[in-house]
């Protein structure tokens, strides 16, 4: 099928839950309501016209400057059954972001939707195991989205290059950039 | 050659060697340095090439350990990432004295291509623990890791094992990570 006939027949079926579209792309694409995006994964899956059986792809995207500022997690989707592909989007807010998971109807979503939870904090209710994926356990905070500020320290670790460190690495002194054999003093000599 | 050594003077056979038991011990550590089978990154890939037929540290007497235990020195290959520095801290710690720390790439020198927004980079393995010699590049060569690793050769045969050390005269410890 061609993403017209597919979103007609995501639009007959969901009606205004199907809030915007793009076909004329190279990925054609619709926004899904994100409460009706468990429903929607459920059906595309299902319909023997549709069946996309394979989530290609999962990703969280972060719109701070769009009005109103929103979240975005985006489905790419294909078919091994008929070799389409179609894009659902489901626009979330920036505070508290929160969606149904797909787990029930791809399982490849519990990875990939802990990942985004694990950098943008979208909370995916329902899944089975939502935890961070790729950063420590204790880490802190949200790094991929866009007002994300690097802390000082992690458990100790210098995270952000002082002023002074910028300066030596500019300077060429950086080690890297000198003769093989060369070895700045220790810099844990005085423990 | 006038006879001033007195009793020992040309009274040995000629299979007799004589040197400094610092020597001989440097000898040995150099000229078997049994590295961690450890990557983090594509440095690794590289760090592998090196220890294949074509460039073959089997000949400086490298042979890859399956554990820190084991090993005598650390090659960190590639990027160390937050998560991972308390791990190879953990591993160092965890290799026998004497032990050696070559930091090979960019990622493992200063960060690298995270220098500066990296927020899940370490900034130099030397933040958690003693590098001995850092190996640029991104990544090195294999010529440049044997290179390094033959630097690390030199150092190790300068080092003072029994032997007082200049400035720390009256202590009889003098090999420690901060002088050696």
């Amino acid at each position: 099928m061609d993403a017209k006939a597919i979103h007609e027949k995501l639009a007959a079926r969901f009606g205004e839950k199907i809030a915007g579209v793009s076909l004329e792309v190279l990925e054609p694409w619709v926004v899904v309501a994100s409460e009706t995006i468990a429903e929607v994964a459920a059906f595309v899956k299902a319909d023997p016209d549709l069946r996309f059986d394979n989530l290609m792809c999962l990703s969280g995207v972060d719109y701070p400057k769009e009005k109103p500022p929103r979240m975005e997690v985006v489905y790419h989707l294909y078919s091994y059954t008929h070799l389409h592909t179609f894009v659902l989007k489901v626009h979330l807010p920036r505070e508290d972001p929160a969606l149904p998971t797909v787990e029930g109807t791809w399982s490849v979503a519990n990875w990939h939707e802990r990942e985004a939870y694990d950098m943008f904090g979208i909370v995916f209710t329902g899944h089975s195991d939502l935890r961070r994926i790729l950063l420590p356990d204790d880490w802190e905070g949200w790094p991929l989205r866009k007002d994300w500020v690097d802390p000082e320290f992690y458990n100790g670790m210098r995270v952000k290059p002082t002023q002074q460190m910028m300066e030596r690495a500019l300077a060429g002194e950086a080690i890297g950039v000198g003769p093989f054999d060369f070895t700045p003093p220790n810099r844990h000599a005085g423990e | 050659m006038a006879p001033i050594t007195g009793i020992i003077q040309n009274k040995f056979p000629d299979a007799v060697v004589f040197t400094t038991v610092d020597q001989v011990v440097n000898w040995a550590r150099k000229s078997s340095m049994w590295p961690m089978t450890f990557g983090l990154a594509c440095c690794a890939i590289e760090m592998m090439a090196a220890g294949g037929t074509r460039y073959d540290w089997d000949r400086f007497g490298l042979i890859p350990r399956g554990t820190p235990r084991q090993s005598d020195l650390m090659i960190v290959a590639g990027t160390v990432t937050l998560k991972m520095a308390t791990r190879v801290k953990r591993l160092f710690e965890q290799m026998a004295e004497p032990k050696y720390v070559i930091s090979m790439g960019s990622c493992a020198n200063n960060g690298g291509p995270y220098w500066k927004y990296g927020y899940h980079v370490l900034k130099g393995v030397d933040e958690v623990i003693p590098v001995d010699v850092y190996v640029p590049g991104c990544p090195p060569r294999p010529e440049a890791l044997l290179y390094g690793i033959m630097k690390l050769q030199e150092r190790i045969q300068e080092d003072r094992v029994l032997r007082r050390h200049p400035e720390s005269v009256g202590s009889l410890t003098g090999a420690t990570l901060e002088n050696r």
